[in-house]
């Protein structure tokens, strides 16, 4: 049987994950919007095991809005890669760096 | 339909963006002063409509997510009316640096409305909601300037550190539903009192949720944004971004950790406290290294914001009324810096570095004066608002036995004091690089003097505003 703990482990560990891309990645951008992505879908399955757990459907509605805020989040963020090529010729994360101090 | 009345001014004000959005689009070529007009007409109406919608009660609709309370009113009004004062600031922008930016408009009501569901909130869904609506609408109002590298830079960065802030404030938020099953704030509240042995999961959660609020704020150690935005973005958007978002995250603050965390004060304001020391040392001291204007201001942020928690801290209403006070304040003189930096602007120069100034005092010598007046503000000097907003707060932090705390934070304003005091030197010692008077138009020359002259009267009688924002904050705490 899997318990609540199972699954709240498996959210932990993706949810680690996905900070350690964002830190780590030293490469690509796209890599920094996948990790974000990562992250709020383990946030969703923590959402969800509780709601199960809980026997509450409050967290399902959650999720949903969630996955939708999600959307536009990486619309949002790829709009910006895209202003940031235009400009800079490179998504390395190791090029944006002309502010400093 | 009685839900419906709750939110008329939001309402309103959604119906605005969308009309702005068309105005733009259909009027917005030809003649780039309607859009302006209409988003002016809209800030117009929903004031006047939050000016009637003061309730005398705590009413709450759409299901427990959404309440209306005097706090919440009176927070609105307050970013509403700055916004509409950002407004004016950003047209004169554009018109100086010849650029139409059409965009900018709509994209300040969208987070206008966004602020507006922060502070009504009574969930925790309705806080992420308001929250992202607001944080989407100022990525992209970063990245509006397309063919700058640094504003797309900045866009990046606060893009990525955004979104890694709120998945952190949701991770907190999903253990606190785990633990408790609720995502209603008042229902959270009479849970986390009694949980029990679960307490540690609730901290667990506090964590990850202040993580959150932190980012928001921008207080060291989720403060790394702050410079970067502040310079990257265009001057206006920077102003936008440095004035009401202060008030939002001040009352996500105060939703989420009074309204709804309150249980766990105990356990918070420990960690407010280190999160104030923090942003008062680190923001102030590394002021003193900048040489560009707006990043100076970005780390003066830092620390301010620092201050405005100590009042957190006492975990009383009047410090609650005190860290409103402040961040109304502070608001209002940060508004005027960048004001500033606007009037000082011209074709080819965003005059953003703080040689800029210099020889402001023969150029200008009433805005220098201005100027004087909003820095003397910002470093804590009587008689001006900035040393009540000061003096209130380090009062509840004594009031609270933290006088060891209140010794710093006077410690650390006299440090800040420096770099204050060096620009105004700077504008009234050193020589003037261009010797002309700064061109701007009467209504941003207008608007300017009229938000010194405010900072200088609110000095003086501060008695009225202390006095709005201890009623706003008479029925907390929540759980007396």
């Amino acid at each position: 049987m899997i318990s609540l703990a199972h699954y709240l482990i498996v959210g932990a560990a993706l949810f680690c994950l996905s900070v350690a891309g964002i830190f780590i990645n030293r490469k690509n951008v796209i890599v920094l919007l996948m990790c974000i992505e990562l992250m709020l879908l383990a946030v969703n399955l923590n959402f969800i095991a509780f709601s199960h757990f809980n026997q509450d459907v409050a967290g399902q509605v959650f999720v949903f809005f969630i996955l939708t805020v999600a959307a536009a989040e990486s619309a949002i963020g790829l709009a910006i890669l895209v202003v940031l090529f235009r400009n800079r010729s490179s998504i390395n994360v190791e090029d944006i760096g002309t502010m400093r101090g | 339909m009685n839900d419906i009345a709750l939110v008329i001014p939001e309402a309103t004000l959604l119906a605005f963006a969308c009309g702005t959005l068309l105005v733009d689009a259909f009027l917005g070529r030809r003649n780039p002063a309607a859009t302006f007009w209409f988003a002016v007409l809209g800030g117009l109406v929903v004031l006047a409509e939050l000016a009637h919608s003061v309730p005398d009660t705590i009413r709450i609709g759409f299901a427990g997510t959404y309440r209306l309370d005097v706090v919440g009113a009176v927070l609105k009004t307050f970013i509403v009316a700055l916004v509409l004062v950002s407004l004016f600031y950003a047209r004169e922008y554009f018109r100086k640096r010849g650029v139409s930016q059409g965009e900018h408009y709509p994209l300040v009501l969208f987070a206008t409305l966004g602020m507006m569901m922060l502070v009504s909130s009574n969930s925790l869904l309705m806080v992420y909601l308001g929250l992202e609506l607001l944080s989407l609408s100022l990525y992209a109002l970063v990245a509006l300037q397309r063919d700058s590298l640094q504003s797309s830079e900045a866009a990046m960065k606060y893009f990525v550190l955004g979104a890694l802030a709120s998945g952190m404030l949701l991770y907190g938020m999903s253990m606190l539903y785990g633990v408790t099953g609720t995502l209603d704030l008042p229902d959270l509240l009479i849970k986390v009192s009694v949980a029990g042995d679960k307490r540690l999961l609730l901290v667990f959660g506090l964590v990850f949720v202040l993580v959150g609020i932190s980012f928001k704020l921008g207080v060291v150690p989720f403060h790394m944004w702050v410079p970067d935005v502040y310079q990257g973005a265009a001057t206006p958007v920077t102003q936008f971004i440095g004035t009401a978002p202060k008030l939002a995250a001040f009352a996500m603050a105060l939703r989420l950790l009074v309204d709804g965390l309150g249980g766990l004060a105990e356990e918070w304001h420990q960690m407010l406290i280190l999160l104030a020391i923090l942003s008062m040392g680190l923001g102030n001291l590394l002021a003193i290294a900048q040489t560009n204007f707006k990043r100076m201001l970005a780390y003066s942020t830092i620390a301010h914001m620092g201050y405005m928690l100590l009042g957190l801290v006492s975990t009383r209403a009047s410090g609650y009324a005190a860290s409103m006070f402040y961040v109304t304040v502070y608001a209002l003189m940060s508004m005027g810096a960048f004001g500033a930096i606007i009037l000082l602007a011209s074709r080819n120069s965003e005059a953003d570095q703080l040689s800029d100034l210099s020889g402001l005092a023969k150029r200008s010598p009433w805005f220098a004066l201005i100027m004087l007046i909003l820095l003397f503000s910002m470093a804590g000097v009587p008689p001006f608002a900035g040393f009540w907003a000061k003096w209130f707060v380090l009062k509840e932090v004594v009031g609270a036995g933290y006088t060891w705390l209140a010794a710093l934070a006077v410690l650390f304003s006299l440090v800040g004091a420096y770099y204050y005091l060096r620009v105004i030197k700077i504008m009234y010692f050193d020589a003037p690089v261009v010797s002309e008077r700064p061109e701007a138009g009467q209504d941003l020359k207008l608007v300017l003097s009229v938000n010194g002259l405010a900072v200088l009267a609110l000095g003086l009688m501060p008695d009225m505003l202390l006095r709005v924002c201890l009623d706003a904050t008479l029925s907390y705490p929540p759980w007396q």
